[in-house]
């Protein structure tokens, strides 16, 4: 079948998909800060959206690589 | 159960027979106007007549407004006022060449009726894991959606059938997903999407009677946006998109900016002496899926269309299973 490497780009992005999710359901979301006052929700919110970020970016690193190394796959075949 | 049954096939058979009847029609009259664009792919640079967007909003429209008639719900409701909002923007980008964050930010704006219908619910779903909460980040996720899945559906409308029969397999795949999940009113209102797209992809596969356009695309993908927020349905339907999200992306990450495709400077595709696609070796040109799949070697339109159909069958799998997956909790 042509294009493979591109299934399997999927089904990474797909993995990727549920681990994130699985991080942000059991580990970041229960995150509380406490002991700033009213800075509590803000400060909260704040690393959980960073956390989320650096998350995502984290995503799109990965799949910049894959997508160079099946580039680079389909062009040597 | 009988008379939802009854209101499926009902709103299924208006939303098909809508769009095959009208679509000639369409054909004719913008022949007659001369709305056509030149189809590079083909031999001999055929003029196909564009947009087709009115023919599906007609589809779309017919069936909601019957659904809503039988069972008046403001997510049906918002699903037309979003879809309709996002054909007017369609439309406008056929008819004028406007800037690449017009069409963003014109999408942003026509999700606001679904936020002040307040046909959403601040929750995001993940399989396996549960659900969680987040009540503002949830409406920047929904003014954030109907761009992305718009242009998403837009940037992948790049050969003959590719948009209508993608969506027809995406959209097919939300609505099993909802039926899953146990949403079966949202399930019944998705019902037109896969239809229209299936009636439309008759006239749009290769070689293409008509091309839907702007207003074509962004109503299909605008409406798939809707589905998946008022259906709760968000991350299942973002597996069922996965080609077109690595199109974007690919894209995206080949470009560094928004911009409009007629901007590239550099095609990704060129054609062989016997008018076969083939991935270009400019450097400069933008990786796309279409490009991708080429880089293996030339081929047809037809058989680049059936690799990306495979790929969304695949991903409609995937969503399916992901469906499963959701009333799962380990």
């Amino acid at each position: 079948m042509k294009g493979i490497q591109i299934f399997l780009f999927i089904f990474v992005m797909w993995i990727l998909i549920i681990v994130g999710g699985g991080l942000l359901v059991s580990i970041i979301a229960p995150i509380t800060i406490s002991g700033y006052g009213k800075l509590n929700s803000i400060l909260d919110s704040g690393v959980k959206a960073l956390i989320a970020m650096i998350l995502v970016v984290a995503w799109i690193f990965i799949l910049s690589k894959i997508k160079n190394w099946i580039f680079y796959q389909q062009i040597k075949n | 159960m009988i008379d939802k049954i009854i209101l499926a096939i009902l709103v299924s058979a208006i939303s098909f027979f809508s769009v095959y009847v009208t679509t000639p029609f369409l054909i004719k009259r913008l022949e007659k106007r001369n709305l056509t664009v030149k189809d590079y792919n083909r031999v001999g640079g055929a003029m196909v007549p564009r947009p087709g967007g009115p023919s599906i909003l007609v589809g779309i429209l017919a069936s909601e407004f019957t659904l809503y008639a039988f069972f008046p719900a403001t997510e049906i409701l918002a699903i037309i006022i979003t879809t309709s909002l996002a054909f007017v923007v369609g439309l406008v980008d056929d008819r004028k060449v406007l800037g690449g964050w017009f069409k963003p930010v014109a999408l942003a704006i026509s999700a606001v009726p679904i936020i002040l219908l307040g046909t959403y619910t601040p929750h995001l779903s993940f399989p396996l894991f549960g659900f969680v909460r987040i009540p503002e980040l949830y409406i920047a996720l929904v003014i954030f959606m109907i761009p992305v899945t718009g242009n998403t559906i837009n940037s992948i409308d790049v050969l003959n059938g590719v948009a209508s029969g993608f969506m027809t397999i995406a959209s097919f795949a939300l609505t099993v997903s909802l039926f899953i999940i146990h949403n079966y009113d949202i399930a019944l209102a998705s019902l037109p999407l896969g239809f229209v797209s299936l009636a439309f992809y008759k006239y749009h596969k290769f070689p293409s009677r008509i091309f839907p356009g702007d207003s074509g695309a962004l109503t299909l993908g605008a409406m798939y946006g809707v589905l998946a927020i008022v259906g709760h349905v968000e991350i299942i339907a973002a597996v069922a998109l996965l080609p077109a999200v690595i199109n974007s992306f690919l894209f995206l990450s080949s470009v560094k900016r928004i911009i409009e495709h007629r901007q590239i400077k550099s095609n990704p595709v060129t054609h062989t002496d016997d008018f076969k696609l083939m991935a270009t070796g400019d450097k400069d040109a933008p990786i796309t899926l279409v490009r991708l799949i080429l880089a293996g070697g030339p081929m047809t339109e037809k058989q680049v269309g059936f690799v990306i159909f495979r790929l969304a069958i695949f991903s409609a799998v995937l969503a399916i299973a992901t469906a499963f997956m959701t009333g799962v909790k380990i």
